[in-house]
């Protein structure tokens, strides 16, 4: 029960990057990300300059280093494919400690460990100056289809309880001697699953006769509006655009 | 199997993304036409729940598990709009939530793993509840086989947009071997836990499966002593009634396709598949999500974990496993030609 | 049978209904709450409460009878007004509390309505400090205990400012202390109570008359104390009070709630 407050992703601070509007971060994130992705792969330094953009955003939001880092383990997956590609790609090889690797495939794992990691490292800060609550305001004012942004918002609300759900379940199955070990015990284990959509799909329907009973007629009422000055866009869009001019340099020189 | 940044090239990512908006507006659309004004709670409900049960670990050997990806079992359960919708808002949330799957990788992954996912498995379904005879057995049948199929179905697709988008030249045979023989395990796991909970959850509230929802009585009334059927109330499903033969034409079709697609590759490289199986390992991880307080909070890098299976039986069992399906479909397009007369009406 | 008050706020008439898989659950309930009453609605399992419940504010419609609210009819031409005058609170607070924080939670139901800006605002703060839950507007609902989440609850209701408010078992899951609290939040709001429970005693401290709810029709209308005084009428309805339990010495010390 003792959850903390929103997500462990979001670190509670007072910065500057904290008090932007959900929506500016969220452009500008984004943007960044685009920009990174459009960089030429052999513009190397690029990189190089794209993590220290990060960094100062990361100094100024007051985020410890070894929180981003600690978060960018979520592209392990994807940095084992990287590690792979020299071995596997095609083209012309070279020799690294006695190793055939080709050279189009390190050029490849290392696009894809840049920008893959410059794309996590600056989602990582966005979650983790953003709450939940602002995200999807922040996805409203971006023009997301509103029922989309509804959709998100009730599985945020009721991720918690259903999991929490979940878990009581398996005590539950636990306090009577059961413990899934082995292939043999999927069945027990997807029927909770069963009985957990029934629950879940139920409750949604509870939901409705709640929100019906309060007036709601499939649309939401806007309760909170966000808006953002031209200063704070000007603030939020300094990274994509310094990111940008570190591109066209890429692709110029 | 969430694709980061940078992996697929900024042309392609904008394709896919206007593909998964244009996905997202038809189902949009048709979630409202399925559920209504009940669509944002249900549909919510419902990811949330998507979301949940992939953190339920099933555990495959000692240490070992996988976890389900729920994109059949959302198919099924409530049907293909409102499945995709579904789907991709998890997706959605884990890209800005979790860093889970690069930004501008988004219309990739809900490409891939929302809407090809979702619509195969769909079809598959439907066309083999068609076909099958009634009762509950056929119907955890065919979301076994539509599970099955949807896995590799996706990493079909994704070996597609590497073809056109890739960012290494890699030959595009050890792409769709790799992906398509690693998928066809997963698939297997997907394909027996969607069988077993669409199964547990018919056995309860078989009105909540939206897959199987012509499978139901029809009332009767009692009109002077004699049982009369009551009229249609709950109007039949339309779509599902008039495309029937185009539903079940294509997922035949698919079905064939893939099966050709595996053991082609199965058949002429079992080496590959093998040394894919095994470096595959790489995308296995044991998790730890046990008690701990919020879901958010202890998400962690997650797939299905099967470095135990060692290559050769991975071939094996991936070629059985096509077999399998192949055969399960043939038999039901025979059974299909026999039953036809009396079925039709 | 009961006092009816020239405007009443709720009336029910010949109400029956059978849901579309042919299950009948009422059949002809009529009662009448005049405006100010605080009634509990008592019955066992089964016994058609949440069917009549869900008929109240139009969820549940289409079979014969009626319900009027304050003079108006339920039925499809005001079903945006008649929401806003019946306030029900659901069994399940989760259910009833969907939004991210207490506050937009309990703006929900006035925005809904068309409130906006400064009125909303003021309308949300005062339906949160007759709960008492004032200072808890910004939490996400999920991290409140159920007490609180249940005052909350009935604190999105209110803010509509209902002419009749529906409680669903409002003392289930409570422990003593929140139980008490809710109590006296209850007996401080001028509004019409319908009060659904199997709690007996809640139903005594509470509600001074009681309706009994027995196989789809009202099977007993008068004064608590009175019909819980009944042997005879209560073990033919299921209803039972808890061990050691007795509603005349419970009832003696006082005149009136």
């Amino acid at each position: 029960m003792g959850a903390g407050h929103a997500h462990r992703l979001y670190r509670h601070a007072h910065s500057p990057v904290h008090a932007l509007p959900p929506h500016t971060k969220l452009a500008a994130v984004l943007a960044f990300v685009v920009v990174v992705v459009s960089t030429p792969r052999t513009a190397m330094w690029a990189f190089g300059l794209y993590a220290v953009l990060l960094a100062c955003v990361a100094h100024q939001a007051r985020v410890p280093a070894s929180f981003v880092l600690r978060r960018l383990l979520i592209e392990v997956p994807f940095v084992a494919f990287a590690v792979l590609l020299p071995f596997v790609a095609q083209g012309e090889r070279v020799d690294v400690l006695g190793l055939s690797l080709s050279v189009n495939g390190l050029w490849g794992a290392w696009n894809v460990l840049a920008k893959g990691t410059l794309g996590v490292a600056a989602s990582v800060l966005l979650a983790a100056t953003t709450e939940l609550r602002e995200l999807l305001l922040g996805l409203q004012r971006l023009r997301l289809p509103p029922l989309l942004v509804q959709i998100a918002s009730f599985m945020i609300r009721y991720g918690d309880v259903i999991t929490d759900e979940m878990r009581r379940m398996r005590i539950a199955r636990e306090s009577r001697g059961f413990e899934a070990r082995g292939v043999r015990h999927w069945g027990v284990l997807a029927k909770s699953a069963g009985a957990l959509f029934i629950r879940s799909y139920e409750r949604g329907e509870r939901v409705h006769l709640a929100m019906v009973s309060r007036g709601y007629d499939g649309s939401m009422p806007v309760i909170d509006e966000v808006t953002a000055s031209r200063a704070q866009w000007t603030r939020a869009l300094a990274l994509p655009s310094s990111a940008l001019v570190v591109c066209l340099l890429g692709w110029v020189l | 199997m969430h694709v980061p940044d940078g992996f697929i090239d900024a042309p392609t990512s904008a394709v896919t993304g206007l593909v998964a908006a244009g996905a997202l507006a038809v189902s949009l659309r048709g979630a409202r036409r399925e559920l209504d004004e009940r669509t944002a709670p249900l549909a919510g409900l419902v990811a949330a729940f998507i979301f949940a049960v992939q953190m339920l670990n099933f555990p495959v050997a000692a240490g070992t598990s996988g976890h389900l990806l729920g994109g059949a079992l959302a198919a099924i359960l409530v049907g293909p709009c409102t499945g995709v919708l579904c789907v991709s808002v998890v997706l959605l949330m884990q890209g800005i939530l979790f860093a889970d799957g690069g930004l501008t990788a988004l219309g990739v992954n809900i490409t891939d793993m929302a809407l090809v996912t979702t619509v195969v498995a769909y079809v598959v379904f439907r066309g083999l509840v068609k076909v099958l005879p009634r009762g509950r057995r056929s119907v955890t049948a065919a979301a076994f086989v539509a599970a099955l199929l949807s896995v590799p179905a996706a990493a079909v697709a994704f070996t597609l947009l590497y073809a056109v988008g890739g960012t290494t030249d890699v030959a595009i045979g050890k792409v769709a071997t790799a992906m398509i023989g690693v998928h066809v395990l997963i698939g297997l796991g997907e394909a027996a836990i969607t069988a077993l909970t669409v199964g547990a959850v018919i056995a309860v509230r078989p009105d909540l499966v939206y897959g199987a929802r012509g499978l139901r009585q029809r009332l009767k009334l009692r009109v002077n002593g004699e049982l009369v059927d009551a009229p249609a109330s709950a109007p039949v499903p339309v779509a599902a009634r008039t495309s029937r033969r185009a539903l079940w034409i294509t997922g035949l079709a698919a079905s064939v396709v893939l099966a050709g697609f595996v053991s082609f590759y199965a058949s002429a490289d079992p080496d590959g598949l093998e040394k894919v199986a095994h470096d595959h390992g790489i995308d296995a991880k044991a998790e730890e999500h046990a008690a701990a307080g919020s879901p958010l909070a202890d998400y962690g890098v997650r797939d299905v974990s099967d470095a135990r299976l060692s290559g050769g039986l991975a071939g094996v069992i991936g070629v059985g496993a096509t077999v399998a399906a192949g055969s399960g479909v043939f038999w039901a397009v025979r059974r299909r030609r026999t039953g036809a007369p009396s079925e039709a009406r | 049978m009961g006092p009816v008050t020239a405007a009443a706020s709720l009336e029910v008439s010949g109400l029956a209904f059978a849901y579309p898989d042919g299950h009948q659950a009422l059949f002809g309930v009529d009662f009448s709450i005049g405006r100010g009453e605080r009634v509990a609605l008592l019955g066992p399992n089964g016994a058609g409460k949440t069917t009549l419940v869900l008929h109240l504010n139009g969820i549940l419609s289409g079979g014969a009878g009626t319900v009027t609210v304050a003079g108006l009819p339920v039925g499809k031409r005001h079903m945006a007004e008649i929401r806003r005058r019946v306030g029900i609170v659901f069994q399940d607070p989760d259910d009833q509390l969907f939004m991210p924080t207490v506050r937009e939670d309990v703006a929900f139901g006035p925005a809904a309505a068309g409130l906006k800006g400064a009125e909303l605002d003021a309308r949300v703060r005062a339906a949160l400090d007759q709960v008492g839950m004032a200072g808890f507007a910004e939490r996400p609902p999920h991290h409140l205990s159920f007490g609180q989440r249940r005052r909350v609850a009935v604190a999105t209701v209110l803010a509509m400012e209902p002419e009749i408010l529906v409680l669903d078992e409002p003392s289930s899951n409570l422990d003593p202390a929140s139980r008490r609290e809710l109590a006296d939040i209850l007996r401080s709001l001028d509004v019409t109570v319908l009060m659904v429970t199997h709690d007996l005693p809640y139903a005594l401290e509470l509600c001074p008359r009681a309706l009994i709810l027995s196989d789809g029709t009202i099977a007993a209308d008068g004064p608590t104390g009175q019909l819980l005084a009944d042997e005879g009428l209560m073990r033919a309805h299921r209803l039972e009070l808890p061990f050691g339990f007795d509603p005349r010495a419970a009832t003696a010390g006082r005149q009136e709630v």
